[in-house]
């Protein structure tokens, strides 16, 4: 019964004083962040990153894990009132959350999106719990030529299931691997595409891309669109408590959704958008009861299967993380980053060399979620409060925040210029319609993909044959080629074409 | 020829240009050889790579028919330069003036870069944000941050 030990371990640290304070106020900023559209958990825990210098590692990232699926639940408030999706991943949760909430059932919409996020989480955490160590166990066969092409894998997986050009999506990648290749070379000690600066010779920090493109960028972006007047559904919110039938009715959807996002959370690139995507198309053609309300006219499943699976999949895109220190998306990859700032190296051994981390972390997460049913059902009219706040004074407040981040990073101004720099690019970015998501994977996996592919090298004494001849290399490195011939297919190709298009 | 995409035709001219620049650029480092990659190897390999993908995007650019030829639309230059001119005037205020006066000057300044600007609203996000900031990061966080102009501090 080690998975019974280990949980216990994990709760031991989970139920400190001082870790139950983080989780809470991982998870309040998580629901505030998923409330306020146009700000999103990338920017938030890039601009805390700063922050976390001053903590030990656990409570740390305890507080970041919070914000991640703190803000699926806050995201979905908003999809469910005002139309807003405040995450991508509640985009369409908005379909029938908000026909239900015209119709007045905007309580029964909430309830069911929190307590099957709920769930979810909590099926989300026990599956951590399991696979986390025979994953950690696997990783440790891994020589340099498999954790390449696992590379490989995650960041064509992570293209492959977002939306938009996959030809560009790559492309980004490449620029985000080019990116961190500005650093001193770790085999020889030159330095690469310094110019001269001593600032650079330590590589851009992944802070200040972050910060500059989903930071400020966002709001350049965001700034340059009409403003829009909102509609608020804050007066109709009452009888929060579902009927029975509605119990009934959105069971089976939770259920659905929760495995769905399960599986799919667990793939590169994977996570809460596309666990989110597939649970509603799900719903839509599983059979319902005789007579319930059509989609997109507000039908509960319609909330509740989409919403667990969001959560779960965030739950579980913590497992490719952990066990492999490879991060499937783009808050994972600050999360490793966050993990090197407190000096700990992310992978395999994270959970032999600290397993008050590791275990406290994952128990971490159903306490979390706990606190957010509690903070997000009964105090929902705070919430709602919240979302009459005007953009003027967001702006400015995210602008300081990301600025003073980026400085007390270093403590140099030269950070600050560098993310000043960034916020054109991410403008650009988002100009030329480039999904900038994928750059930040590839920079984050950049150095530890060279040093891979060099010491494979090395090792076969330059026969690129070895990443074929290795069986478990070679699985991986077919597993990435058929996804994208499986995505270049043209059927499939409408079909993707198709799902984002709700965006 | 015409351009049937203005989108991807400026990014793949984007992506063909810096991926060239890494590649040229990766020449001055000592490339090695398969068994014994040297510093210039990953670089060069992806710069080409990269440049590439981008003259695979610019030729749909030029070749795939789109509906309404994906255009890239006005800049919004008075947001872009306010919000980059105000951070980057933070940056080099900041150890100079402390954050008491480095931070209000930022704050007033990004105010204007949204559509509407009243003094009003941008004071009460001054002393809100100030003060919040001072609490957070100083108090709090205990992070090692100017708080006074260098001339009062000495």
């Amino acid at each position: 019964m080690e998975l019974i030990n280990n949980l216990m371990l994990g709760f031991g640290v989970a139920f400190t004083l001082q870790n139950l304070l983080y989780a809470f106020g991982g998870s309040v900023l998580g629901t505030l962040i998923g409330v306020l559209p146009g700000l999103g958990p990338v920017a938030t825990i890039a601009m805390l990153l700063p922050s976390i210098y001053a903590l030990d590692a656990t409570p740390a990232l305890i507080m970041l894990a919070g914000i991640y699926y703190g803000a699926q639940y806050g995201g979905s408030t908003t999809a469910i009132l005002i139309n807003v999706p405040g995450e991508s991943s509640s985009v369409v949760t908005a379909i029938d959350g908000y026909a239900m909430a015209r119709k007045g059932r905007a309580g029964a919409a909430l309830a069911a999106a929190g307590l099957g996020s709920f769930f979810a989480g909590c099926v989300g955490t026990i599956i951590i719990a399991a696979f986390a160590p025979p994953l950690t166990e696997l990783a440790f066969k891994f020589g340099p030529a498999e954790y390449f092409s696992l590379m490989v894998l995650g960041l064509i997986g992570a293209v492959v299931l977002a939306s938009g050009s996959l030809v560009k999506a790559i492309a980004m990648i490449l620029l985000g691997l080019l990116l961190g290749q500005i650093n001193t070379d770790v085999i020889s000690g030159v330095p690469r595409y310094s110019f001269d600066i001593p600032e650079l010779t330590d590589g851009i920090g992944f802070v200040a891309i972050a910060m500059g493109i989903f930071g400020f960028g966002e709001i350049v972006t965001n700034l340059s669109k009409p403003a829009e007047h909102r509609e608020v559904f804050t007066k109709d919110v009452k009888g929060l408590w579902p009927t029975m039938q509605d119990f009934k009715d959105a069971y089976p959807a939770v259920l659905r959704g929760t495995a769905l996002g399960s599986i799919l959370g667990v793939l590169p690139g994977g996570g809460a958008l596309l666990a989110s995507f597939a649970a509603y198309t799900l719903e839509k053609k599983s059979k319902g009861r005789k007579g319930e309300v059509p989609f997109g006219q507000g039908n509960i499943r319609g909330v509740a299967g989409p919403e667990s699976a969001n959560n779960a999949g965030a739950q579980t895109s913590f497992i490719p993380m952990l066990t492999l220190g490879i991060p499937p998306n783009a808050v994972m990859a600050l999360m490793v980053g966050a993990m090197t700032i407190k000096g700990i190296q992310p992978g395999p051994q994270v959970m032999t060399s600290n397993p008050e981390l590791f275990w406290g972390l994952i128990a971490s997460m159903w306490v979390g979620n706990a606190m957010l049913v509690i903070l997000n059902l009964p105090l929902i009219g705070i919430w709602i409060k919240l979302l009459t706040v005007p953009y003027r004074f967001l702006f400015p407040a995210i602008v300081v925040f990301c600025s003073i981040g980026s400085y007390t990073l270093n403590n140099s101004s030269f950070d600050v210029y560098m993310t000043a720099g960034f916020t054109a690019v991410g403008y650009l970015f988002y100009k030329l319609g480039c999904e900038p998501a994928p750059l930040l994977l590839g920079f984050i996996l950049g150095p530890m993909m060279e040093e891979n592919l060099r010491r494979a090298l090395l090792l076969s004494r330059g026969d690129w044959t070895t990443f074929a001849t290795r069986p478990l290399s070679a699985g991986l490195l077919v597993a990435a080629a058929l996804m994208i011939v499986i995505v270049m297919l043209p059927s499939i190709k409408n079909k993707r074409e198709e799902a984002f298009q709700e965006e | 020829m015409k351009i049937k995409s203005q989108k991807d035709f400026w990014s793949g001219l984007m992506f063909v240009a810096v991926g060239i620049g890494f590649a040229w650029g990766a020449t001055n480092y000592n490339f090695g050889s398969s068994a014994r990659p040297g510093p210039g190897f990953f670089p060069f390999g992806l710069g080409l790579l990269m440049a590439i993908l981008g003259a695979a995007v610019l030729f749909k650019a030029l070749v795939v028919e789109t509906e309404d030829g994906e255009p890239i639309g006005a800049w919004a230059f008075r947001p872009l330069l306010i919000i980059m001119g105000s951070v980057g005037l933070f940056g080099f205020t900041l150890p100079l003036l402390g954050m008491a006066v480095a931070l209000p000057i930022l704050i007033v300044m990004c105010s204007l870069a949204g559509d509407e600007f009243h003094w009003k609203d941008a004071i009460i996000s001054v002393v809100v944000l100030t003060v919040g900031s001072w609490l957070i990061f100083i108090k709090g966080l205990s992070l090692v941050i100017p708080l006074w102009p260098k001339f009062i501090t000495g």
